[in-house]
């Protein structure tokens, strides 16, 4: 197992309190304004790299450019400071900040040699291009400019699930629950197109009852749930802009 | 990290959204519906190996507001006994924090889907006056539902009638015969009930109750005066789509119907004129002119039924003559017909 980036969710640096990324990035302290920086950072870079590659059809190594010079400005310009998010959902913001960087790095003929003097961050670029690569027929999603919001939701998903999903590895591997987790992965993150794994089946695999089962399961989508509503929270300034991410990423049921 | 799939995102969200039933006696089976404060799910209690409903809040809505809005709807249902409001079993909180309240599982259609399938007038009015009945029970408890509608109606397979989804009732006063058992409800007057007069707000910013079937001083928020004949206006309401079946007007359209006196009666469609005037003074625009009590109202539906003039509409002589006639046309034809058989037979004699 290989982290992605050395910043923000993976590495269990998400703080289990109600604490607003979006909020303390506008911070005098200079050290709260990084954590939040890299914890925003951390849930958006590849979804922000995947648009890039796709939307504005970049090479893979100037798409890592970008991306990296992106989140260095992001930091370095204070950006932020210019979202409200009675406006917009932070990902549109982010997206259309992207778009602006993009357009204008492009217009530039003659541009610095990226990264120069900005804080560089850890990121790994090839995990995303496997996940770009894996994605396939639903690149063609972004091909409209109306469908980029889709994208980049599904994708800020898929990237915020994958924190959560680490996060939970870590903290069912500190307090001895690896049977919880490894149930959960088994049924609800692995066999896609295949035949589900039953609940007695596990029990055999793992030399438990098929009530452990059922109980170790729910114990670890409770905590998936708790951890996926704590990084929510992170990500979004308002309680109103909470409660309609949560509403839209974990509050309805498919019919 | 491993790639999340598509499919094993949404496996993901389908598990984050379902309630976390362990440590109860409950077993998830489905989903029934969502409503304004959250999910009805259907479940099998384990202890006693029957099927009921639960409703638990939704999962971002775990916020004290709601979740106490949701414990107090299972305390007035808990209130309330009676056959026509469904009665709760259980209430408490799961172990990811979402409260709930457990119930009979009421297996029916809503009123405003099943109403297109009973043909008769009277068999309609019949169930009205079982929401009559349950409604006026709630009252005389002290306690007014505020979001009556087709919708918020079940209708089992036997013609049992329920009234649900008690959300955002209002407790008017304690019930004397109630106060030691359940002192504990708090009355919104207590618990969130504007100082000034503007509409009452769900956390969302929404009116409570339904556009349509809410009385026109609830629809301008004047909550803290409202009382039973609001409920009234809303029964005025149920009425005529049970009689024409279609939605009441709401907002602009509703002055607009006032600026024509005769609108009400033909918004009613074909029905009897007596019935019509009944829910036109359900449905006053001024409460004063309403009827004074749920039994008012329901006592002249039962009027009608039983062919007697009702209240709320003054007959001339013709119409008087008329409705005496078809009240008693089986005295009558077996009158006339004993009058003909025996004016044939003096006719024969004679011969």
């Amino acid at each position: 197992m290989t982290r992605d980036t050395n910043i923000g969710g993976a590495s269990g640096r998400f703080p289990a309190t109600h604490w607003s990324a979006v909020l303390a990035a506008r911070s005098d302290d200079p050290a709260e304004r990084s954590r939040a920086l890299e914890a925003i950072a951390a849930a958006y870079w590849k979804p922000i790299y995947k648009y890039v590659r796709i939307r504005w059809s970049k090479p893979t190594e100037d798409a890592k450019d970008l991306t990296q010079d992106f989140f260095a400005k992001l930091f370095e310009k204070e950006y932020l400071d210019a979202f409200d998010p009675a406006k917009a959902r932070l990902r549109t913001f982010l997206r259309v900040c992207a778009d602006r960087f993009v357009a204008n790095e492009a217009k530039a003929a003659t541009r610095l040699k990226r990264g120069g003097g900005a804080a560089h961050l850890s990121l790994d670029f090839d995990a995303a291009e496997n996940e770009l690569q894996r994605a396939g027929p639903h690149l063609q999603l972004v091909a409209s400019p109306e469908s980029t919001d889709d994208f980049l939701e599904k994708e800020f998903i898929r990237s915020l699930f994958g924190i959560v999903v680490e996060r939970l590895r870590s903290e069912c591997d500190s307090r001895g629950k690896q049977i919880h987790f490894r149930l959960f992965e088994i049924y609800d993150l692995e066999g896609d197109g295949g035949r589900k794994a039953s609940y007695a089946d596990l029990a055999k695999e793992f030399q438990i009852a098929p009530t452990d089962v059922t109980n170790y399961l729910a114990f670890a989508r409770r905590e998936f749930r708790r951890i996926a509503l704590d990084c929510l929270r992170e990500m979004t300034a308002s309680e109103d802009e909470f409660r309609r991410e949560a509403r839209a990423l974990l509050g309805v049921v498919p019919e | 990290m491993n790639w999340l799939s598509d499919e094993a995102i949404a496996r993901l969200q389908t598990a984050s959204a379902l309630p976390d039933l362990a440590g109860t006696r409950y077993r998830l089976i489905g989903r029934v519906g969502s409503g304004g404060m959250g999910t009805v799910y259907l479940a099998e209690d384990s202890a006693l190996g029957r099927r009921v409903a639960l409703k638990i809040i939704d999962l971002p809505e775990l916020r004290a507001d709601l979740s106490a809005r949701l414990l107090r709807e299972a305390q007035i249902l808990a209130r309330l006994e009676h056959p026509g409001i469904v009665p709760v079993h259980d209430a408490g909180t799961l172990a990811d924090g979402r409260v709930f309240y457990a119930m009979k599982f009421v297996e029916g259609e809503r009123l405003d889907i099943r109403a297109k399938r009973i043909e008769t007038i009277p068999d309609r009015l019949r169930i009205f006056q079982r929401i009559c009945e349950a409604v006026a029970f709630a009252h005389a408890h002290g306690i007014l539902h505020r979001d009556l509608k087709p919708e918020n109606i079940m209708v089992g397979p036997f013609g049992e009638v329920l009234v649900m989804d008690w959300g955002v009732a209002k407790i008017l006063r304690e019930d004397p015969a109630a106060q030691e058992d359940h002192a504990g409800i708090p009355t919104e007057r207590s618990q969130n009930a504007p100082t000034e007069t503007k509409p009452l707000k769900t956390a969302h910013g929404t009116v409570l109750g339904t556009a349509g079937y809410m009385a026109p001083e609830q629809a301008r928020g004047e909550i803290a005066s409202l009382d039973e004949r609001a409920d009234i206006y809303s029964l005025g309401a149920i009425l005529r789509f049970l009689l024409s079946g279609k939605q009441p007007a709401a907002g602009e359209e509703r002055l607009n119907r006032l600026n024509n006196e005769s609108a009400p009666l033909a918004a009613a469609g074909s029905a009897p004129k007596a019935v019509a005037a009944i829910s036109q003074k359900a449905m006053a625009e001024d409460r004063a002119s309403r009827y004074a009590s749920v039994s008012d109202l329901a006592n002249d539906i039962a009027r009608y039924l039983d062919g007697s003039p009702v209240s709320a509409y003054p007959e001339n002589v013709f119409q008087k003559t008329g409705r005496w006639a078809t009240r008693y046309r089986v005295a009558i034809g077996l009158v006339l017909a004993y009058l003909i058989v025996r004016a044939l037979l003096l006719l024969w004699l004679r011969r």
